[in-house]
């Protein structure tokens, strides 16, 4: 059975359509790469499945283990395993990262009916996961991503994925605005998550990431479509070719 | 007309009734004072919303109220009605019935020497000097009738003396408990804390009501902070939702003396928290902290005047707000620089959450400034909670309401963190957690998709 499977999905917000008839399967392992130029419905493809109360599905379905994903809550999608890290990660001033992964683990846990995991024995996992992100502890007692710098806040995503443990990953635009040694190591950090059972999304505008994240396929997201997919190649005849010439390929074919 | 006159004479009543007792009030200067103060309240009465002072706070129902003054009868309390209320981990506790001091309810424990702290009545012979030399001289009756109302009706209150360079480690904490009755009372408790030069304490008052009869607090206290006297003051409202709660703070600081004023309101029906610090020495610094979360029909003002009276003093006000359901929240800060108060530094924040559409707050700088070498900033926000976070904290599997709770929490450690006595930070923290989780489970889901950030800023420098 497919991980998720998305079937002519229609999206809008604000009466404004969006997502016009979406169609893509993705299986335990795989990763896709979604690209696009800017306002194309990439990042409305992201949040719906992040389950975006704001986003409106006006037909089409998602199975998400052969589950209706739409009827979820943006909670009971997380504790299903679909994780999204965030385009903009959210400032929360007063509320501490430690303590709000540690609190994000322990519902997750609950939801899945295990028991809750103490300080002591967060800790020690905790720690080799921000070594793994190359992120300074004592950036963990400070308010969730605040004061962060661009890199960083980026950087904290991939944390709370590695800590989170989801079955599907969507990476809503991961890369934009990191500098080259920062993409490397949120890079590392995701290459290190991936695994036969866990697939993942990558939603990018440019192809660089995918020079370090090596997608299995990459599929061209235009105006609330898929025009193309194909494997890693594709990525690179868009760097060169750009999305225009992808979409005229599109219609000739 | 009529209903005032009424007013006024059962006031008149009460006060000649109390003119017969309590011998210790019998001291001349004390007498006088009282007198001046009944005299002035006859002639002002009860404010209203023309007052610029009270323009978003009706007090009519405490006006139209006929309140009794609270006899010992009907003030008894048990030790096991009192345990839930009490602060768990400070040894110092006196408590205060209907505003006197309940000694078979109240542990003192031994205290460093130095420090008193007991019954205001009872300490008037042993400290008649040190009492005469502060009570009633901060205190401002002419500019307001609730003062003017407490220095008439005093009985009793708490007496708090720190000696010069004493450090109080332990905090001194006050529960002052209103019981209800068949019919309507009142109490109007009197405290005088004074941190001569040097000194350190931490002091706090706490307001609990044990049933749900009408009841009026009207408490007045004066804190004298000596010069380099470091002070930290914590004012709890936590009483029913009839209770009407008039609470004035006043502030008189020495020369470097640094006061803390923090207030947390959770509970009262109708509440008017004053906070009037006067940095009367150079070089004293003020922070005025508070918090105030109102649910239901409470109405929640909290009126702060700040005044400035020698140079280089620092003053800083934060006070954020919760408000829900149909409650009514007013912050009203009052920044007075004198003409010689040259290199103030006052700041101004008020930060308030909207969770409902029938919440209101009001919130109104002013800012009255004679000396020209000065910074004074203020702000206030009004906002709900961001559908951003929110949706962020559910991405991650925190379900909604204890999303909600959690960003409440977090608004709330503002003011918490602010907070330096531990035991009564983690207490109070405990307090607001539990209030907060009632505040959060009764906001229904569907207010959430319409979590449009509607906030209406406004920064000045001035």
């Amino acid at each position: 059975m497919s991980l998720l499977e998305i079937k002519n999905l229609h999206a809008k917000v604000e009466n404004h359509e969006i997502l016009k008839g979406i169609d893509l399967t993705v299986n335990p392992g795989e990763v896709h790469s979604i690209m696009g130029p800017n306002g194309s419905g990439k990042s409305t493809l992201a949040q719906v499945l992040a389950r975006r109360e704001n986003y409106e599905v006006t037909a089409g379905e998602v199975l998400y283990n052969g589950k209706d994903l739409l009827s979820l809550k943006p909670e009971e999608a997380a504790a299903e395993g679909i994780f999204m890290a965030f385009q903009y990660p959210v400032e929360i001033p007063g509320i501490s990262n430690v303590y709000f992964l540690r609190s994000a683990l322990n519902a997750l846990r609950k939801y899945r009916g295990l028991e809750e995991m103490d300080a002591m024995d967060f800790l020690p996992m905790f720690r080799e996961k921000l070594k793994l992100l190359e992120m300074d502890e004592k950036l963990m007692n400070r308010s969730v991503n605040e004061g962060f710098s661009g890199g960083e806040k980026k950087r904290n995503e991939i944390l709370q994925m590695a800590v989170l443990e989801p079955k599907l990953a969507i990476l809503d635009e991961t890369d934009s605005g990191l500098d080259i040694d920062a993409l490397k190591i949120v890079a590392k950090g995701v290459n290190s998550l991936r695994s036969p059972d866990r697939a993942m999304i990558v939603v990018t505008h440019y192809q660089r990431l995918l020079n370090y994240i090596v997608p299995d396929f990459v599929h061209v997201l235009m105006n609330g479509r898929i025009v193309r997919s194909g494997g890693p190649e594709l990525a690179l005849e868009l760097e060169e070719k750009g999305y225009v010439d992808a979409e005229r390929q599109a219609q000739l074919a | 007309m009529n209903t005032a006159t009424q007013q006024l004479e059962s006031y008149l009543e009460a006060f000649s009734e109390l003119e017969k007792l309590a011998a210790w009030r019998d001291l001349p200067w004390w007498r006088k004072l009282r007198e001046d103060a009944f005299a002035r309240f006859a002639e002002v009465g009860f404010p209203t919303t023309h007052d610029e002072d009270w323009r978003f706070t009706n007090v009519s129902a405490i006006a139209q109220t006929p309140f009794q003054l609270a006899t010992k009868e009907s003030s008894s309390v048990s030790p096991e009605e009192l345990e839930p209320w009490r602060v768990p981990d400070i040894r110092c506790q006196l408590v205060f019935v209907n505003g006197r001091f309940a000694p078979e309810l109240s542990q003192i424990g031994k205290l460093p020497a130095g420090v008193t702290a007991g019954s205001l009545a009872d300490e008037f012979s042993n400290h008649a000097q040190a009492i005469e030399a502060h009570l009633g001289r901060y205190l401002d009756i002419r500019r307001d009738a609730f003062s003017a109302l407490n220095t008439a009706f005093a009985e009793d209150g708490a007496y708090v003396h720190i000696r010069k360079g004493v450090v109080a480690e332990d905090p001194i904490y006050l529960l002052f408990v209103s019981t209800g009755n068949k019919e309507p009372l009142m109490s109007h408790p009197r405290n005088l804390i004074v941190a001569e030069a040097e000194s350190q304490a931490s002091i706090i008052e706490d307001y609990v009501s044990l049933n749900s009869g009408t009841a009026f607090c009207n408490t007045a206290t004066e804190l004298v902070a000596g010069d380099s006297a470091v002070v930290s003051h914590y004012m709890v409202e936590r009483e029913h939702p009839q209770a009407f709660n008039v609470s004035t703070l006043r502030i008189q600081q020495g020369r470097s003396a640094n006061v803390a004023s923090h207030s947390v309101l959770l509970g009262g029906g109708l509440v008017r928290n004053n906070v009037h610090p006067v940095l009367a020495g150079e070089g004293a610094e003020c922070l005025i902290n508070g918090l105030f979360i109102g649910s239901g029909r409470q109405h929640l003002d909290n009126y702060m005047l700040v005044e400035h009276a020698s140079p280089h003093c620092d003053s800083r006000q934060f006070y954020n707000g919760i408000l829900d359901g149909h409650a009514h929240g007013v912050f009203h800060g009052r920044i007075v620089v004198h003409k010689d108060a040259q290199k103030t530094d006052a700041k101004q924040t008020n930060r308030n959450l909207l969770l409902s559409d029938d919440a209101q707050i009001d919130t109104k700088p002013q800012l009255e400034i004679y000396a020209d070498d000065v910074k004074c900033t203020h702000g206030a926000t009004i906002g709900q909670i961001e559908e951003n976070a929110l949706f962020y904290l559910r991405s991650r599997g925190i379900d909604e309401v204890s999303a909600r709770k959690l960003l409440l929490l977090a608004f709330a450690n503002e003011c918490l963190d602010r907070m330096k006595q531990d035991s009564v930070r983690t207490h109070l923290e405990t307090l607001i957690n539990r209030h907060l989780f009632q505040v959060a489970n009764s906001v229904p889901a569907a207010r959430v998709d319409r979590g449009e950030e509607q906030a209406r800023k406004w920064e000045e420098l001035g």
